[in-house]
Parts: C-alpha cells; structure tokens; sequence
C-alpha cells in the first residue's frame, strides 16, 4: 500500500464484521487472528480477508513478536478523517456531545 | 498479555531526511506536536525533553539507539503528571521506512507494565500528533490549532 486513500478507509468501516474487529482491537489491543476470532461467528478465512482489508486502509497495523502475528487498532486515518472536516476549536465541544450521549444511550450501537 | 504497547503507522509523502528534521527539530515539532519542543542532540546515550509551551517539562528519557534517518529509539518518562511519573520509563521506537513516494513511519510506544497509565496516555495523543505531522509535512501547513497546547492539561 502506498498513500492510503480516504475512500479505502470508508470502505473498510461500511462493513459491520468490520467494525466489530476493530471494536475488539480497541478493547484488547495487540492480539492475533485466534485471540480476534475467538468467540465470533466468524471463520478464520473471513476473518483473515476482513483484516487484510483493514491493514490495507491502514486501519490496524502489524507487529511480529517472534512468531506471532500481532494485530494492533492504528485510529491514525480516522484522525485525518476528523482533521479534514472538524476544526480544532470544535473538538472540545464535540467530545462533550459524544460523552453525553454515550452516556444517555449507554454502549454503542454496534455491539 | 502482559506488557502495554501500541503500533500506530502513517504513510507521508516526503523523504526520510524531510521526516527525520520533523521529528527531532523543536522548531518543527510545535508546530503539529501541540507546541511542544522535543530538545535534544540525539546521539546515542543523550538526555531528551519534550517542553510545553508554558515552561513545563512534559516528558524526559535517553536517546537508546539512532540510526538516522531510519531508527530511533527513546527511553520515555512523564514529568507532569506524578501518578504517571511514577511509573518511571516506557520505550518509543521510530521507524522510517521509505516506500516508493512515501515514507512509512512506525511508532512503537511500549512498556513493561500490565495497564501502563503512560501507554494509555500517550495512546491518545500520537494518532492525533501524527495526523498532524502528516498534514504538516503533506501542505506545508501545520492544521490550524495542532500548534497549541490543550487547555487544563
């Protein structure tokens, strides 16, 4: 992959399979792809392909420790989504309404 | 899993060289880095501090390994939080790695501690830094507010 393009990370988080790996990653940072299926209704094949695509849009990133494949949440093109459309004098505000309504509406949608 | 770490990567349109001044020029570093300086002379063994722009010492460490402008790896301690500062030192390592049009770099910031209060700190600030250290490097302009310190912190 070079210069990842924003349309690469959109399509990698339209899918809910998706979003869910990377909900794990951001519980649980750092795991490989048997800790990541364990207890999903996802095969290994899918969930092989699935995190290929998200290494692709640089969603997660990869680091050996020996001979473990260790998937990590690499939130850095989220950022740049973020940076492209949200000003930095809105983000405190913007942080208060999202904590607000995690709040009110308890865990997020997806789970 | 024992020990905290976290892997962030970006890829920036630059050279190593351009990426490398960025990262270890005070001058460069406030200005996507929320106006921090990162002084230091990085030789192998040198002392590092990251200054807030309001005379604070953010972060200290040594200069473990540098092999510029590919590698370099930092001993890192928090100064202005005691609670964190107690923890004593977590590791960063900078890796450039050019692709093609594009250098690849890779932050590794790690430490020996199970639920790093460092680790969990610095996890909120790097995607942030390096988002801006992108755009910085990829417009010539630093995101407008990437230059200032947050306020209450």
């Amino acid at each position: 992959m070079s210069s990842v393009s924003m349309d690469a990370v959109f399509r990698a988080l339209a899918d809910p399979s998706r979003r869910k790996l990377l909900d794990r990653l951001h519980a649980h940072n750092g795991q490989t792809l048997g800790d990541l299926t364990a207890g999903l209704k996802m095969t290994r094949q899918a969930a092989s392909k699935h995190l290929a695509i998200l290494e692709n849009a640089n969603l997660i990133s990869i680091h050996w420790q020996g001979r473990e494949k260790l998937h990590f949440l690499n939130p850095v093109p989220i950022h740049q989504i973020a940076d492209r459309w949200i000003s930095k004098y809105e983000r405190t505000r913007l942080d208060a309404l999202a904590d607000l309504k995690k709040s009110l509406e308890g865990e997020n949608d997806e789970r | 899993m024992s020990a905290s770490k976290f892997v962030y990567v970006t890829y920036i349109k630059t050279t190593p060289e351009k990426l490398w001044e960025a990262l270890t020029n005070p001058d460069f570093t406030r200005r996507y880095w929320a106006g921090t300086r990162l002084e230091s002379t990085f030789k192998a063994g040198a002392d590092w501090r990251l200054m807030i722009p309001d005379g604070r010492v953010g972060d200290t460490g040594n200069v473990l390994e540098v092999d510029r402008p590919r590698r370099l790896v930092l001993s890192w301690r928090n100064e202005f939080k005691p609670e964190i500062r107690e923890e004593g030192f977590a590791r960063c390592t900078f890796e450039l790695e050019p692709m093609g049009e594009v250098v690849k770099l890779t932050i590794v910031h790690e430490s020996d501690l199970a639920e790093s209060r460092l680790i969990g700190a610095v996890s909120m600030g790097w995607p942030m830094i390096l988002s801006s250290l992108k755009t910085m490097l990829e417009t010539g302009q630093a995101f407008p507010g990437s230059g200032e310190w947050p306020k209450n912190m």
